[in-house]
Parts: structure tokens; sequence; C-alpha cells
């Protein structure tokens, strides 16, 4: 072949790669498909079996099962209310990953956050989530932060104040770990628990190397703010009732002179006010929506 | 020894004109270039995920290059008739044995080092990228020294593959050669559950049997320290030392059992 008849070759080459790349764009705008998947699929669930599959490749396959944890996670909370079965993967997802590397600390954690987290944000499985920190106890046994987020599971989301505390004494005693462990652990045992000791442990797990940890514990201090702030808006609205007649409205506090202005929560969104009982709440515009339920006092 | 050299430079001249090291090169080259590109999907995850990546890159492809020409450095000769002409030379069977191995696990050499170089540059671009602070969640350093640590045991792992695939390749067609090798390279992963078997069974006979098979098949998982030096945890010389010189020890063997079953082959 020579040069010039080369370079025509290409030429035609490079037209007809173009045009089929001109003809598939034309294609995807006359007929749009639905790529969305319609199932999600798990094949192999049993971890003890993949890892003799994937030989010495553990390690990769263990990235692979975490990428479709993120993504399993991340597609079911954008997905909306609409998604059938929500987050129903994620913890065989996990578990799979941290059978296939054992020393997947990322995926423990993230296990320990989100699958105890209630809808929107997670399953609301916090069994799931001591199931897998117990599995990473076992691995890495001397982690003071897997016994910290067993302690922490159980008082933010199973209101067991006594387990609690004997997983943070179980933490205290691990190498390294910082000194606050055994007085909160007595404080519990002591007086049950209340929204201080949720705010001084929010505040530890947001002092996390871990953007998306800092992240989720920064909203968790901000819906704590919003709490606070819920609770001085309800004692002000008690003190100055609506004259007989009307309802509660941000308008008639403002009018009387009770507030300055429209309330807003640590977010800029405007709290909303019940007209029948004076009850104030997060909107369900907000970021912060839908606020935590709160950990009880003990009597 | 000269003759050893010979033969060795020979084959490695003659696997750098054959292209699929090459393009094997360029893949895995590609792939972990890619997998910073991957690394974008995961939650900070993405210098583990990269160094997991660019170590199995350099297994997958150093075990292709191993196994598809190592089961042809014996075999290729007798097809192409050329075994007759080498042997004519000054060059006795077990150094045409030895110079073919050593040939080969140059090769690898010269591929892994390529492979090796190609993942710390990818490492320590993204090592350069990051804040000190993103960094303090990294288990281990991004080009992190300790990671050779995986690629010598990947290296002896292959070593130890290749004289695997030269040994089936004196006695067996190139096929059956490459099933055979790849064959053992599977048991051998699955070696270190043959020394857990009295757990399972009470039969004395099936607990010697394993335990033969234990000792005689490639203790292959033995290699695979990948896992640890990613994650950071301490892999020690005493262990590094004593699975390379089990290597070469099982490498010795298998070149010295096919030396014996090369120069009793008759090609008349």
């Amino acid at each position: 072949m020579n040069p010039r008849r080369g370079v025509i070759v290409l030429v035609l080459a490079a037209a007809a790669f173009g045009g089929a790349i001109a003809l598939q764009m034309a294609r995807d705008r006359s007929y749009p498909r639905d790529d969305r998947q319609k199932e999600q699929i798990l094949y192999v669930r049993s971890g003890a079996a993949l890892k003799r599959m994937t030989l010495a490749f553990n390690a990769l396959a263990a990235d692979v099962y975490w990428i479709r944890a993120i993504q399993h996670y991340g597609g079911d909370r954008l997905s909306g209310p609409q998604a059938a079965a929500k987050y129903q993967l994620l913890y065989p997802l996990l578990d799979l990953t941290t059978t296939l590397d054992p020393y997947f600390n990322i995926a423990y954690r993230f296990g320990a956050i989100f699958l105890s987290e209630g809808y929107p944000g997670g399953p609301g499985r916090p069994d799931q989530s001591v199931a897998l920190l117990r599995k990473a106890i076992v691995a890495m046994p001397h982690k003071w932060q897997y016994y910290h987020d067993i302690g922490f599971v159980y008082y933010w989301r199973l209101r067991d104040y006594q387990t609690a505390a004997l997983w943070f004494q179980r933490a205290a005693i691990q190498p390294n770990a910082p000194n606050w462990l055994n007085p909160l652990a007595a404080s519990m045992l002591v007086r049950g628990q209340d929204r201080t000791a949720a705010r001084f442990l929010w505040q530890q797990i947001a002092k996390s190397e871990e953007p998306w940890l800092r992240r989720t514990a920064e909203r968790a201090l901000l819906q704590l703010q919003a709490l606070d702030q819920v609770e001085q808006l309800e004692a002000v609205i008690k003190r100055f009732p609506p004259a007989a007649g009307e309802s509660y409205s941000w308008t008639g506090l403002v009018g009387r002179h009770v507030l300055v202005r429209v309330p807003f929560d640590p977010v800029g969104t405007p709290y909303e006010i019940d007209p029948a009982t004076g009850r104030v709440s997060v909107s369900e515009q907000s970021p912060l929506f839908p606020m935590p339920e709160e950990p009880r006092r003990l009597p | 020894m000269r003759a050893i050299s010979t033969v060795a430079i020979n084959v490695f001249r003659e696997s750098v004109r054959d292209r699929v090291p090459y393009n094997l090169v360029l893949f895995s080259v590609l792939l972990i270039a890619s997998s910073y590109l991957l690394g974008q999907l995961t939650a900070g995850q993405d210098v583990k995920i990269v160094k997991d990546l660019g170590l199995a890159a350099i297994s997958v492809f150093g075990l292709f290059i191993a196994i598809f020409i190592g089961i042809g450095l014996v075999s290729k000769e007798v097809e192409r008739r050329s075994i007759y002409a080498l042997l004519s030379k000054p060059v006795s069977r077990s150094q045409f044995i030895a110079g073919k191995y050593l040939g080969l696990v140059l090769t690898l050499a010269v591929n892994i080092t390529v492979m090796v170089v190609a993942l710390y540059i990818v490492l320590g671009y993204l090592s350069w990228q990051e804040t000190a602070e993103y960094k303090a969640v990294w288990d281990a350093p991004g080009p992190d020294p300790a990671m050779l640590k995986a690629v010598f045991l990947i290296f002896v792992e292959l070593m130890l593959v290749t004289a695997l695939a030269l040994f089936f390749s004196t006695f067996s067609t190139p096929m059956l050669s490459a099933v055979l090798t790849f064959g053992l390279y599977v048991a051998g992963h699955f070696n270190s559950d043959l020394k857990n078997f009295d757990k399972v069974v009470n039969s004395q006979a099936a607990i010697w049997l394993s335990r033969g098979m234990y000792h005689v098949l490639p203790d292959l998982s033995a290699f695979d320290v990948k896992t640890e030096v990613v994650h950071g945890l301490p892999v020690t010389m005493g262990y590094l030392a004593s699975t390379a010189a089990y290597g070469l020890a099982y490498v010795a063997a298998l070149l010295l059992v096919a030396t014996f079953i090369f120069s009793r082959r008759d090609f008349k």
C-alpha cells in the first residue's frame, strides 16, 4: 500500500468511526433507552465460597464489592421513596467485602453508621451493624474504634445504655484508646443518657479523618442543635400563647414582638409551627429532615 | 555457565521479539492508569484500590507470561526440530533447561520491573495531589516501599510457576502443559486447606494423604501478602526469607526433575 493510499484509508476509517458515533447519538435521541437497572442481584452470597473462587485476588474482589456497596447505597438513597426494597443488599455486600478483605476498616465503619440508620438514610438494621462490627473485632481485636462503634449503636439506635456502657468500657481498655471512654461509660450507667452525651459522641466521630464520616457527624450535630432550638422555641410559645380563637403562627408571634423574625433551623430553613398545638418541627424541606429519634432520659 | 547464559539471553531475545509480553505490559500499564479512574468511584479508598489492582495486575500478567511462554520453552524447540541443531552444539541438556528457565525468569523480571515502575508513578501522582488531611486516612503511604515485599513474593511465585510450566513442557504438549500448570496454580492456592484436613475428617489415612499432598503440591497461598502490605500490616523479613527459600528449593527440585526427564528423552 503506497503512502497516499494509506492516508486515504485512514481518513475513510476516521470518517466511518465518526459516522458511527453520530448515528449512535441520533439513535439515543430518537429511541431513549431505560438504562436503569431493573433489579439488584447478588449472585454469590457466601463470602467463604467467594474467597476460594478469587484465589490470590481476594483484596481486588473486596474492592469490587466495596464499590458495589457504595453504588448500592448511593443509588437507593438518590432513588427516592419509590424503590421497593431499600438497601436490601447493603449488609450482604459489606459482609462479602469484609470476608474477602478482613482488614477493610472503612467498610466496617461505613456499615456501623449506615446499616443502623433508619430510612431514608439507611435500612434501620442496628443488628446488622453490630454483626459487622463484631466481625471487625475478630479480625482486629485491638482497635478501640470498633468497640466504641458497637457501644454507639447500642446507645443511639437500640437505647440499651447498660450494654452501650459495657462496650465503651471494653473500648477503653484497648491500646491507644482515648481517656474519655471510661467517664462516658460511667455516666451512662449512672444517669442513663441525654442529649449532652449524644453531642459528645458525635463530636468524637466528627474528628474522624474520613470525610464522609465527618459529614455524617456534622449533620447529626446540626440536628441536635435543631432539637435544642425547637425546645427553646416551644418554651417561648408556651409562655406567650395566642389570644383566644387565634391559631399558633410565626407571623402572630413576630407581630406580638415575641420573636424578632421567623426562626430558621441551623441550615437556614424556616421551622414549621402547628397552628393547632403550637408544636415546632423541622421542615420536610430542610436537609436536616428527618430528625433522629432521640435516646430517652432514664427516670 | 557461558552456555546457560547464551541460551538464557536467546530466550529473552525471543520473548522480546514475540509481541505477547509487550502487549501484556502495555495492557497492565493501561490497567494501572485506569485504576485511577476506578478509584474515583469509591469513598476515599482510591489508593487502596489502585494498590490492589496494580499488584493483582502484576500477578496476573506475570502468570500469563510464565504459563504461555513457559509451556513452549522446550516443546516449541522440539516441534520446530531446532532442538537437533541446539543439542549438536556444546550445550548439555541440563544447561539447555537451566538456560531456558533463566531466560524466562529474566523476561519476567524485566516485565515486573516495568509494571512496578508504572504502579509507583500512579501512586506517586495520587499521593502528590492529595492533602495531608486526606492522606491521614490511608493505612500506608501512597508509594509505599513495603509494597516491594509483595512484589518480591509475586516474583518468586512466578519463578515457581515458570518452573512448573517448564517441567511439564519437557514431556507434554503445550496445551496439556498449560492446563496442568494452571491446575497446579489453582490447587496451590487451596493448599493451606489440606494442612487442616485433620479438623474435618477422622480417617487417619485421609489425614496422611492430605498432609502428603500439602507437602508435595506447591504452597502458593504463602506467597500472597498483597492484603497485608496494602493495609500497612507487618510482613517480617524472616517470613519473606523463609517463603522465598521454600520457593527456590521447590524450583530447584522441579528443574532437576525436568532435567532428568529431558535427558532421557529420545529425539530420534
